[in-house]
């Protein structure tokens, strides 16, 4: 400890010896640690959103399926499990909350065009949470029940029909026999998403509603459940796993939408991946550094030895110099990233890019977020890596012989 | 009782094509409590005979033992430990660390040794004062005369009370009065703590307070004189 005393010393001292260069190492630490936690937060930012968004998008964190419904998902392939029964597993269950949902293709006509769309049929009150649709920002209104005769649409999918509230249009599907399904809806409410993709997928009616037109009353195609954190949705799998049988499927969301789960991944590798790369630019820096430090310091390395100094302790003294820099320019760094992000959590306009961004499913408005593991991160990458970067000089230095360094001119 | 003995001590250098020898079968014994003054041109092997006995050169053949114990042939670590428990350097260019002040340096080689704070405080101070630097215990060696960093640097090497003391040249760069002072120093430490001494130099003054003057040539040892008897 004593000897940490003395090295510690002289390593901060050192460190000052050479302002001007010491500074603009420090400069250039601090605004590589900034790059690294502000670019972070940027794309963490824009994935969690398109995470978030995809899930509001109807997956929920959880969901059941009849086995074929993935790769069919029509209105054959329904839940094997009646929708009063599901009622009575998972009314008591530890869930944020959980619906059941006829869910099917189906073609949506105006008397100016038609499209195809994916059908919703749903419980209003039980979908509140699970869905990405503000119920009280919908034009017109939403859906009120179960039974309700109407139908929601998104804005963008009005325009494209040419329809507006309190017109008609029809939806036309296939029942269980394999013949056409349709029926005439008023449209009661237009509703906003955060991508016009979105709005032009999803129509919503009541599921009574949409199992008497379909022909399977008192059934259901899809159950979504959901959890606390969709980063961590084991606990809800178990629970819903634990009440059905092998006559359905349960799947995690990223397993039903594998592009946002492999999103999530890459995006956690990506980060990585861009610490590093920021850093082994910072690493010729701090390397040249610590090598002109020594080498200016030769003799008085010499000394050190010669006054019986161990060469593990010299070795140690450039290490504690190194990452006292290296500390000094993560704090600073810190501090600089939190006092950008954070003004900017509330959001940023990049409404000029946002064609281009709803390519990518991802919202014109961005939300840099402070994530506590990729500050974490950061600082072990830097402190880790600096601290091998610093072992070449260290390790000279503490190889030099006494008498050739005492004897070297200053 | 013998504070160094060397036995045959052989060490070349490459110069060049050249081969330089530094150390040509040198053999000396020194008593505990000795001044003896290594004299000889440069290039003479003085040096290199200070650098072996204080254990940072290593000879190519031949013993070397301080205080009874052989040092040639000791790992780095071990050579280190001996050097700062053992013996006191004092190197003809001053050779402070300058990050640290006046008390810093002569504190230095008790801290690594582990001395508590208050101890090698206490210490740094008296020896300090001991050698006529109060006053000017908080300066760093470039706010120094050469003269006062040469003090520092006795004063860092008699810190811990090593048995022997070692110096390169310690006047070289020294005017007259200051060198006076500096070898008046030595002598009192000599005389008072039974430190023993040897001092490389080619300084006639230097060899005049030393009790035992050992001539050096092309590194080999060509006159030994008692100079208390003359």
């Amino acid at each position: 400890m004593h000897l940490f005393g003395v090295l510690f010393q002289l390593a901060w001292r050192n460190l000052w010896r050479n302002h001007r260069r010491t500074i603009i190492m420090l400069s250039a630490i601090s605004v590589g640690v900034w790059a690294m936690i502000f670019m972070t937060a940027l794309t963490r930012g824009m994935v969690d959103q398109m995470v978030v968004d995809g899930i509001k998008a109807l997956p929920g964190h959880v969901q059941i399926h009849n086995p074929d419904y993935l790769d069919d998902p029509s209105v054959n392939n329904r839940i094997p499990i009646s929708d009063a029964e599901l009622q009575q597993k998972f009314a008591t269950g530890n869930f944020v909350a959980w619906s059941s949902r006829v869910k099917v293709p189906a073609v949506i006509t105006s008397e100016r065009d038609s499209r195809g769309v994916t059908l919703l049929g749903i419980d209003p009150a039980a979908e509140r949470d699970l869905s990405f649709v503000k119920y009280d920002e919908v034009d017109g209104r939403f859906l009120e029940d179960a039974n309700d005769k109407g139908i929601v649409i998104g804005r963008k999918l009005a325009a494209t029909l040419e329809t507006e509230i309190g017109k008609r249009i029809v939806i036309m599907s296939q029942d269980p026999h394999n013949e056409i399904a349709d029926r005439g809806f008023r449209v009661v409410g237009l509703y906003t998403a955060s991508t016009g993709a979105v709005e032009e997928a999803f129509a919503f009616v009541g599921k009574s509603t949409a199992q008497k037109m379909l022909g399977i009353v008192g059934e259901t195609t899809e159950v979504v459940f959901l959890g606390d954190d969709y980063r961590d949705v084991e606990a809800v799998y178990e629970s819903v796993v634990a009440e059905v049988d092998g006559s359905v499927v349960v799947n995690r969301w990223y397993d039903v939408d594998t592009y946002l789960g492999t999103m999530m991944k890459v995006m956690d590798g990506f980060v990585l991946v861009w610490v590093v790369v920021i850093f082994l630019a910072l690493s010729f820096g701090l390397v040249n550094t610590l090598v002109m430090a020594v080498f200016e310091r030769v003799r008085e390395i010499g000394l050190m030895l010669a006054l019986g100094m161990k060469p593990g302790s010299i070795l140690g003294q450039i290490v504690i110099e190194s990452m006292l820099l290296l500390a000094l320019g993560l704090a600073i760094g810190n501090i600089l990233s939190w006092a950008t992000i954070i003004p900017l959590e509330s959001g940023v306009d990049i409404s000029f890019v946002g064609k281009g961004m709803e390519m990518i499913g991802a919202a014109s408005v961005l939300y840099p977020k402070l994530n506590l593991n990729d500050v974490v991160l950061a600082n072990v990458v830097v402190l880790v890596l600096g601290f091998l970067a610093s072992l070449s000089p260290a390790w000279r230095a503490s190889r030099y012989e006494p008498v050739e360094a005492l004897a070297k001119v200053g | 009782m013998t504070a160094v003995r060397c036995v045959d001590l052989c060490k070349t250098y490459r110069q060049g094509d050249q081969d330089i020898k530094a150390l040509d079968h040198v053999s000396i014994e020194i008593e505990k409590g000795g001044f003896v003054c290594l004299s000889a041109p440069s290039g003479g092997g003085k040096t290199t005979l200070l650098n072996a006995i204080g254990g940072l050169d290593i000879p190519d053949s031949g013993e070397v033992y301080v205080a009874g114990q052989r040092i040639d042939n000791l790992s780095k670590g071990d050579l280190a430990d001996l050097r700062l428990r053992q013996i006191g350097f004092v190197f003809q260019a001053y050779n402070l660390i300058p990050v640290l002040t006046a008390r810093e340096n002569v504190e230095f080689v008790m801290q690594v040794q582990g001395v508590p704070a208050a101890e090698r405080k206490d210490k740094a101070h008296a020896i300090l004062k001991e050698v006529g630097l109060e006053g000017l215990e908080n300066r760093r060696p470039a706010e120094m005369s050469g003269g006062q960093q040469q003090r520092v640097a006795v004063a860092r090497a008699i810190a811990s009370r090593p048995a022997l003391i070692l110096a390169d040249e310690p006047t070289a760069n020294l005017d007259s009065k200051t060198s006076d002072e500096l070898m008046e120093l030595f002598t009192e430490l000599n005389e008072h703590h039974n430190t023993t001494f040897i001092i490389a130099s080619h300084d006639q003054r230097v060899m005049n307070y030393a009790n035992r003057l050992i001539r050096m040539l092309d590194g080999r040892i060509v006159d030994d004189i008692d100079q208390r008897a003359a």
